[in-house]
C-alpha cells in the first residue's frame, strides 16, 4: 500500500503473500498475492464476505496457520525480521507480547477451568520475570481498564460466571496486558449486541490512545468500520481489491464489489421495498478465475475482466483499486444511486482536501 | 388490559397471536431463579411482521419459545387464533394443527440441521409427520418446489448440510419451515450468523414469501437496521419486559423510552461522517425500571411506552414535540 506521509514507517509490512491449503480436492488458493502496510497507531479494517481470506491473513501474522497451510510466497516484515521465517521459539516470544490477537468467540479463547485472574496475568508471567503477586495486581489494573470494576473481588471467578460482553472484555484484557505493538481483532464484536459492541469499540479506541497500539480490525459490518477505522482494505476471493482511507472507501469507492457491499447495508433511511443483494456466489478457490474474480457477479464487467487480472490503479496517494473501470479510456458507467449519493458527499466535503 | 386494544382506528386488523400477561420464570423458588419474562402483553396481527429487539438475555428467545409452547408459561396466556394454547392436549388434533401452523427458524444454520440427513429428508420431515404428501412422487415434487422457492435447485436435494454455505443452510431451514404450509413463523435471529451480502438475500427471500403466502412473522434480532427494514411494528424488550411498542417508523424516528433511545444511539451507521459526530446515549435503568408499578400506555396513536402514571404526561409531551420536527435528527447525533 502507498503510505499516507512518506516519512511514516510502517510497523508491519505484508508483501506478496500467497497461501494455499492442501485438501483432498486439491490446493485451495486462499490468499492470492496480498500486500499491505500497517502504520504505527492506526486502525486498519479488513472487510469482505465470508471466505474471502480475512482470518487466514491475520492468522499468518500471528504464525497460527493450520497444519495443511502452505505459504507459497511472501514476507511479513515486523521490525526488520520476516515473521514467516521465525522459529517456533521466536514466534512464542512474539505472540501475546509484541503482537496479540482477539478471537471472535470469547468462550473458545478462554480456559473454562482457570480463574480469570490467572488467565489475564498469564501473558505477563510468560514474557517477564514478574512475581505472581505483582502479575495479579497488574491483571486487576487491566481488568479495570477494560471496565470490570470489581476485578479484585472477581479474580477467582471462572469464565462462565461472566456475561458474554464481560467475557469479551476479559479476552481483550489478556490481549493488551503486555502492551502489544499490534492488536489483531478478528470480528471481536460480531457475537455481541449493539450496546455492548459500542462499549467495546469505545474501549479499543481508548486503549489505542493510551498504549499507542496499531490495530487490524476484521469485520463484515461496515457500520463498525465507519466508526473505528482510519484505513480500510476490501478483500475478495483471496485478494485485496481496494484500499484507502475510511472516507475514500465510504464516499469515493471505485471497485464494483465495494459498491455492492455499501449498497447491501440497509441504512436507517432505507425505504425501498427490497434490499440490494450482490447476486451469485463467490468463486471456488480450488480453481480461481483467471481475470477479476468478481467479474461473474459484476453488472459492470467488461470482456477484459474475464480474461485478465486488473492491476491496482492509484486514485490518490492513499487510495487504489484493482478494477479495469479505472483504466484510462474505460467506458464511464452509470453509478448505482447509493454510490452516487456517497460520491456527492465526497465531492462537497472531501474532494481536493487531500491535496493540501 | 391489552395495550393494543385501546387503539381506535384499526379494529379491522385480525389478531393472530395474543400474548397476555406472560410470565416465564426459570428455576422458580431456587437460588438460581431467573425471571426471564416479567408480565408482557402484546398482539401479533395477521399478515404483519412484528420485530422483537433487545439486548442479549432480555428474553426474546424465551418469548418465542413460550409462544410455540416449548415452555409452559409460569403465568399468563398465549392465544393462537383465539385458542388458549396451554389447553391444547398433547396428541390431539388441535395440537397437531397448531404444531403445523406455527414454525420456527433458528439462529444457527449449522446446528439446526441434522448432519446425517439428506436435504430432501430434512425438508420433508414435517410433510411426513403431518402426512401432507399423497405419494412419494408428491413428496419429491413438494420438496423440489420448496427448493425452488428458496432459491436452491433440485440437485441440492440429495446432498448433506455440510456441503452448503451458511446462507444456503439458512435457506434449507426456511424451506423446512415452509414445507408444512404454516401461517405463522417465528424467526429467531435468522441472519445474525451471516455476512451482510447474504443477510440481504435471506431478508429479501423472507419478504417475498410473506407477500405470496400472507404469512405472519415474529422476527427476533439484535441487528436493528435489518429489523426496521423487515418489520411493520417493533417491540423493544429489556430485562424481560416490553418497554416500547409502535410502528417501525415510529420507533426509529420518534423513540420515547430511554432504553430504546440508548439502543438506537448504539447502532453503527455505515457513514464515517455521521459516526464521528455520534455519541452513544448511556442508559440508566434505575430511573425508569425501578420497583414502581408500570404498564404499557398509548402515549401517541399506536405508540406504547412502559410508564408509571406520573410519567405518562412527560412521554405524551415528548411524542408531540418529536412529531413537530419534519426530519428528526438521528438519535445520538449532536446537531451543530
Ligand atoms: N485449514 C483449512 N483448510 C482448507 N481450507 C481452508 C482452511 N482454512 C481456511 N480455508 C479456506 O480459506 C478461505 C479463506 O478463509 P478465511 O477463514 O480466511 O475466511 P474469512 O474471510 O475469515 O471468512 P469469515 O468471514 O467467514 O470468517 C476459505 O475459502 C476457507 O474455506
Ligand atoms: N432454560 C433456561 N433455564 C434457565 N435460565 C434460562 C433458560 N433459558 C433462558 N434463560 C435465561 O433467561 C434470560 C432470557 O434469555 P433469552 O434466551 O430469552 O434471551 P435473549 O433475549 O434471546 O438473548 P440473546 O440475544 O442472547 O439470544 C437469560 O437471563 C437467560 O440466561
Ligand atoms: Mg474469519
Ligand atoms: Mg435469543
Amino acid at each position: 500500500m502507498a503510505t499516507n506521509k512518506p516519512a511514516e514507517e510502517p510497523i508491519l509490512s505484508v508483501k506478496d503473500l500467497k497461501i494455499d491449503f492442501r485438501t483432498f480436492a486439491g490446493p485451495v488458493h486462499a490468499i492470492r498475492d496480498v500486500s499491505f502496510d500497517l502504520k504505527k497507531g492506526e486502525t486498519l479494517a479488513i472487510v469482505g464476505e465470508s471466505g474471502s481470506g480475512k482470518s487466514v491473513t491475520v492468522r499468518s501474522i500471528m504464525g497460527l496457520l493450520a497444519n495443511n497451510a502452505h505459504i507459497a510466497s511472501g514476507q511479513i516484515m515486523f521490525h526488520d525480521a520476516d515473521i514467516l521465517k521465525k522459529t517456533k521459539r521466536q514466534l512464542n516470544a512474539m505472540r501475546g507480547n509484541d503482537i496479540a490477537m482477539i478471537f471472535q468467540d470469547p468462550m473458545t479463547s478462554l480456559d473454562p477451568t482457570m480463574p480469570i485472574g490467572k488467565q489475564v496475568a498469564e501473558p505477563l508471567r510468560l514474557h517477564t520475570n514478574i512475581s505472581e503477586k505483582k502479575a495479579l495486581a497488574e491483571a486487576v489494573r487491566v481488568l479495570k481498564l477494560v471496565g470490570i470494576q470489581d476485578a479484585q473481588e472477581r479474580l477467582k471467578d471462572y469464565p462462565h460466571q461472566f456475561s458474554g460482553g464481560q467475557r469479551q472484555r476479559i479476552v481483550i484484557a489478556i490481549a493488551i496486558i503486555n502492551h502489544p505493538q499490534i492488536l489483531l481483532a478478528d470480528e471481536p464484536t460480531t457475537a455481541l449486541d449493539v450496546t455492548i459492541q459500542a462499549q467495546i469499540i469505545h474501549l479499543l479506541k481508548e486503549i489505542q490512545e493510551k498504549i499507542d497500539t496499531s490495530i487490524i480490525f476484521i469485520t463484515h459490518d461496515l457500520g463498525v468500520v465507519a466508526g473505528i477505522a482510519d484505513r480500510v482494505a476490501v478483500m475478495y476471493a483471496g485478494k485485496i481489491i481496494e484500499y484507502g482511507t475510511v472516507d475514500e472507501i465510504f464516499y469515493n469507492a471505485q471497485h464494483p464489489y465495494t459498491w455492492g457491499l455499501l449498497e447491501a447495508m440497509p441504512t436507517l433511511e432505507t425505504n425501498s421495498d427490497r434490499l440490494y443483494a450482490i447476486p451469485g456466489t463467490p468463486p471456488d478457490l480450488l480453481d480461481p478465475p483467471k481475470g477479476d474474480a468478481f467479474a461473474p457477479r459484476n453488472p459492470f464487467a467488461m470482456q477484459i475482466d474475464l480474461e485478465q487480472q486488473p492491476p491496482f490503479f492509484q486514485v490518490s496517494p492513499t487510495h487504489a483499486a484493482a478494477t479495469w473501470l479505472l483504466y484510462p479510456g474505460a467506458p464511464k458507467v452509470e453509478l448505482p444511486p447509493e454510490i452516487k449519493r456517497r460520491r456527492q458527499i465526497w465531492e462537497t466535503q472531501f474532494a481536493g482536501k487531500e491535496a493540501e | 388490559m391489552m395495550a393494543d386494544d385501546k387503539t381506535s382506528k384499526k379494529d379491522d386488523r385480525e389478531i393472530l397471536v395474543k400474548v397476555e400477561h406472560l410470565v416465564q420464570t426459570f428455576n422458580k423458588g431456587k437460588k438460581d431463579e431467573v425471571k426471564a419474562i416479567q408480565d408482557i402483553s402484546f398482539n401479533i396481527y395477521k399478515g404483519e411482521t412484528l420485530g422483537l429487539v433487545g439486548e442479549s438475555g432480555s428474553g426474546k428467545t424465551t418469548t418465542g419459545r413460550s409462544i410455540i409452547r416449548l415452555y409452559q408459561p409460569t403465568g399468563g396466556d398465549v392465544l393462537f387464533e383465539g385458542q388458549n394454547i396451554a389447553r391444547l392436549r398433547n396428541g390431539s388434533k388441535a395440537m397437531l394443527d397448531f404444531r403445523r401452523k406455527v414454525q420456527m427458524i433458528f439462529q444457527d444454520p449449522y446446528a439446526s440441521l441434522n448432519p446425517r440427513m439428506k436435504v430432501k429428508d430434512i425438508i420433508a420431515e414435517g410433510i411426513d409427520i403431518h402426512h401432507l404428501a399423497k405419494s412419494n412422487a408428491d413428496r419429491d415434487n413438494r420438496v423440489n418446489a420448496l427448493l425452488d422457492e428458496v432459491g436452491l435447485n433440485k440437485d441440492h436435494a440429495t446432498r448433506y448440510p455440510h456441503e452448503f454455505s451458511g446462507g444456503q443452510r439458512q435457506r434449507i431451514g426456511i424451506a423446512r419451515a415452509l414445507a408444512v404450509e404454516p401461517e405463522f413463523i417465528i424467526a429467531d435471529e435468522p441472519i445474525s450468523a451471516l455476512d451482510v451480502s447474504i443477510q440481504a438475500q435471506v431478508v429479501n427471500l423472507l419478504k417475498d414469501i410473506q407477500d405470496k403466502q400472507n404469512l405472519t412473522y415474529l422476527f427476533i434480532a439484535h441487528d436493528l437496521s435489518m429489523v426496521k427494514y423487515i418489520s411493520d411494528r417493533i417491540a423493544v424488550m429489556h430485562y424481560g419486559r416490553l418497554v416500547e411498542l409502535a410502528s417501525a417508523d415510529e420507533v426509529y424516528n420518534h423513540p420515547l423510552h430511554p432504553y430504546t433511545q440508548s439502543l438506537l444511539s448504539a447502532i453503527p451507521i455505515p457513514d464515517p461522517e455521521i459516526e464521528r459526530k455520534r455519541t452513544p446515549i448511556p442508559y440508566d435503568a434505575s430511573k425508569v425500571e425501578d420497583e414502581r408499578r408500570r404498564r404499557m400506555v398509548e402515549v401517541y396513536p399506536d405508540h406504547f411506552v412502559f410508564a408509571a402514571t406520573d410519567e405518562v404526561a412527560g412521554y405524551k409531551a415528548a411524542a408531540v414535540k418529536s412529531h413537530l420536527v419534519d426530519h428528526p435528527p438521528l438519535v445520538g447525533t449532536t446537531t451543530d
